[in-house]
């Protein structure tokens, strides 16, 4: 007699993992139950699948990772402030997945600001009801399948017309673990007509081990709303993080939306903005800096879905050491979409002959009047400028300093939160040491 | 100050300096004129320590030390100030955090302790004042946006603040009106001391009516074919670059 033992892959194990979660999982299950069989069917996506081709996601799948998150340590309000950069924020801390309400600013939050936890909020909120799962279409992508049928709630934000914007909202991501672990935190953001806010979200992994954040956050800014919206990635040399933003943008609406990949050995992007309701406006910017091993893949797709939208998008990105960098940048313009301007520029230096990039400007246009371009540029740093420099007694190092932080400055003058810049300036000095 | 003695150097393989030797004391002004491609341009990079360059053969002592085995910085830091004859635009550096930082990098390098910013902001009034500099600095980055006669006097602006040994100033009249050129000129010689010694590239004598130079050399074909006193400036004006070419190939 043979005993044949079959290793059950990670894949199966998520499903096995949702079927016995299902009965404790909150919101619709037809729905989480639609999303599973959507994930069950296409699976991790693989170099054959377009959109990952250059990551590769099934290869991190290969091995195990474990669903329980156990903290290697009690997280102290000390340990929130340090990691909340000294911003002056009501912070929102999530800890490996969960929202921890005695970690955050709860008790500050003005009136006109609801802060809950999502799961609970799906089930006694009516905007919260009404939104959750409308924009993040699990047939898009398996990640959001995945994150759909599985996750387990994270933060609900709701800032009502007359909310004050006095200080940012800070969602701090925190990542610690003892063993590898994957983790679906879902947000949700809701900012009613002719509301304004701030929004961070920042990713910290300050555990040992390499897990997996396979993070989704929904945003649906109402006609005339203004939500400035942070991303900052630093997540050490421990974390694998896919970090996908679905925003649908109403009329008159403006989105602006910042990602700063400054660390983590492998870090996704999906940033999708629709352009819902005429006259609204997002403007996406990004900066990557990357070295050793790490791999940074910037998918973003922007939806011209009706007349008078305007969408204009800046990446900037810094290969050092055998690291990669991926933009690929989409742009539909609907047939209905006229009069759209939509503008996207890329651009890249690599510092060693080991680092590369793969650019990829993407414009679907169906419509006739519309003014569209785009701009990609890969290139070395500039010897001559670097020679000028060097004769007039500035060290190498210091020199190529000075025209990374000048490169990157474009992006970085955008961030209107000073203390965020220093901070996000000081990060980009450590990394260039 | 600089000894430079057959020195032969090439670009892509190509032998462009074939046997320069020249002598600069302290506080002399050595013109080199010559026509173009003569090899005036790529002495001037040889001396700043362009990687482009290589030298095949001779050697360059500045202030008894061997130039060429020193990084371009080293260079600055030993001294040597090279004014571009085009200076490079750097968008997003501004002029005041470039200068601060080469003026730190040469202070710790001389083992002296970073200059106070009251002290750096005073610098820069006084020493701006000597090429009438009236550009707002701070605000602006390096070379970026200036006209030509602007880029020239932030070239001199550059060395008044960085106090070199020797400044070698690579066809600095290129491109000015009278004007600016006579403001150039009055900077240098401002910077004058028994102390500093410049090598003034130029293609016209135009320069060495404002700039009056101990010895004027004549370039040609990679050597230096002729030594002189300023008069020989005004010879080669009157007799043009030609008579240098007959009298080489009589020679």
């Amino acid at each position: 007699m043979t005993r044949v033992t079959e290793k059950i892959s990670f894949q199966d194990q998520l499903i096995t993992r949702f079927e016995e979660r299902l009965p404790f999982l909150f919101g619709d299950p037809e729905a989480r139950k639609a999303a599973a069989l959507l994930f069950s069917e296409k699976g991790f996506p693989t170099r054959r699948t377009e959109d990952y081709k250059y990551i590769a996601p099934d290869i991190l799948f290969k091995k195990e990772y474990g669903f329980r998150a156990d903290p290697v340590r009690i997280l102290t309000e000390a340990d929130v402030k340090k990691l909340s950069m000294g911003l002056n924020a009501y912070v929102l801390v999530i800890l490996n997945g969960a929202f921890i309400p005695e970690l955050s600013s709860i008790s500050e939050i003005p009136p006109g600001i609801i802060v809950h936890n999502l799961a609970d909020a799906v089930h006694s909120d009516e905007t919260a009801k009404a939104h959750y799962g409308r924009y993040a279409q699990p047939a898009a992508d398996p990640f959001i399948a995945l994150n759909t049928a599985l996750n387990e709630g994270g933060i609900f934000i709701h800032i009502l017309k007359d909310a004050p914007n006095d200080r940012p909202l800070h969602i701090l991501h925190i990542t610690d673990n003892a063993t590898e672990t994957f983790l679906q935190p879902r947000n949700l953001v809701v900012l009613d007509d002719n509301a304004e806010a701030v929004l961070i979200e920042s990713f910290e992994t300050i555990g040992p081990v390499k897990s997996f954040n396979n993070a989704l956050t929904e945003i649906a800014l109402a006609p005339n709303a203004i939500l400035d919206h942070y991303r900052v990635q630093w997540e050490g040399q421990a974390g694998h993080l896919l970090s996908t933003v679905q925003a649908n943008v109403s009329a008159g609406a403006l989105y602006n939306t910042f990602t700063f990949t400054l660390g983590g050995v492998w870090v996704r992007n999906n940033l999708n903005v629709v352009l819902s309701g005429k006259k609204a406006e997002t403007h996406l910017f990004g900066l990557y800096l990357l070295s050793g091993n790490q791999v940074c893949d910037n998918h973003t797709v922007v939806d011209h879905t009706v007349p008078d939208c305007m969408s204009n998008e800046l990446y900037k990105g810094v290969m050092n050491g055998k690291s990669t960098g991926i933009f690929n940048g989409k742009i539909f313009v609907r047939p209905d979409a006229q009069k759209t301007n939509a503008f996207q520029t890329n651009r890249n230096i690599l510092l060693s002959d080991d680092a590369t990039i793969n650019t990829k400007p993407q414009l679907e246009i169906y419509a006739d009047d519309v003014k569209c371009s785009h701009g990609t540029s890969t290139g070395r740093i500039d010897e001559e400028a670097l020679f000028y420099l060097r004769t007039r007694g500035i060290a190498e190092t210091h020199a190529r300093k000075l025209l990374i932080r000048a490169f990157a400055e474009e992006v970085v003058d955008q961030v209107e939160i000073d203390l965020l810049k220093e901070y996000i300036e000081t990060r980009i000095d450590d990394i260039l040491q | 100050m600089i000894t430079i003695k057959n020195l032969h150097a090439s670009v892509e393989g190509k032998e462009i300096l074939r046997g320069v030797t020249m002598n600069v004391r302290p506080g002399e002004v050595h013109a080199i004129m010559g026509p173009n491609g003569s090899g005036k341009s790529t002495l001037a990079s040889v001396l700043a320590g362009r990687e482009d360059y290589e030298v095949t053969e001779g050697e360059i002592y500045f202030n008894g030390k061997n130039l060429l085995e020193m990084s371009p910085e080293v260079r600055a830091r030993e001294g040597l100030f090279l004014a571009f004859q085009y200076p490079v635009e750097i968008p997003g550096v501004s002029n005041i955090n470039f200068l601060r930082t080469a003026i730190n990098d040469i202070r710790e390098y001389r083992g002296q302790p970073a200059m106070e910013a009251k002290d750096f902001l005073a610098l820069v009034k006084e020493k701006q004042k000597l090429v009438e500099l009236d550009i707002r600095l701070a605000n602006r980055s390096v070379n970026e946006g200036f006209s030509g006669g602007e880029k020239k006097r932030n070239e001199i602006f550059q060395m008044a603040m960085l106090e070199p040994k020797l400044g070698v100033l690579d066809e600095t009249d290129s491109g000015l009106d009278i004007d600016a050129l006579r403001i150039v000129a009055n900077g240098v010689n401002e910077l004058r001391s028994k102390d500093r010694s410049f090598i003034v590239i130029t293609h016209y004598q135009r320069l060495l009516d404002y700039i009056v130079p101990d010895f004027v050399h004549i370039l040609f074909d990679g050597q230096i074919v002729r030594t002189g006193p300023k008069e020989l400036a005004l010879e080669l004006e009157e007799k043009g670059y030609d008579w240098i070419r007959t009298h080489t190939v009589e020679l």
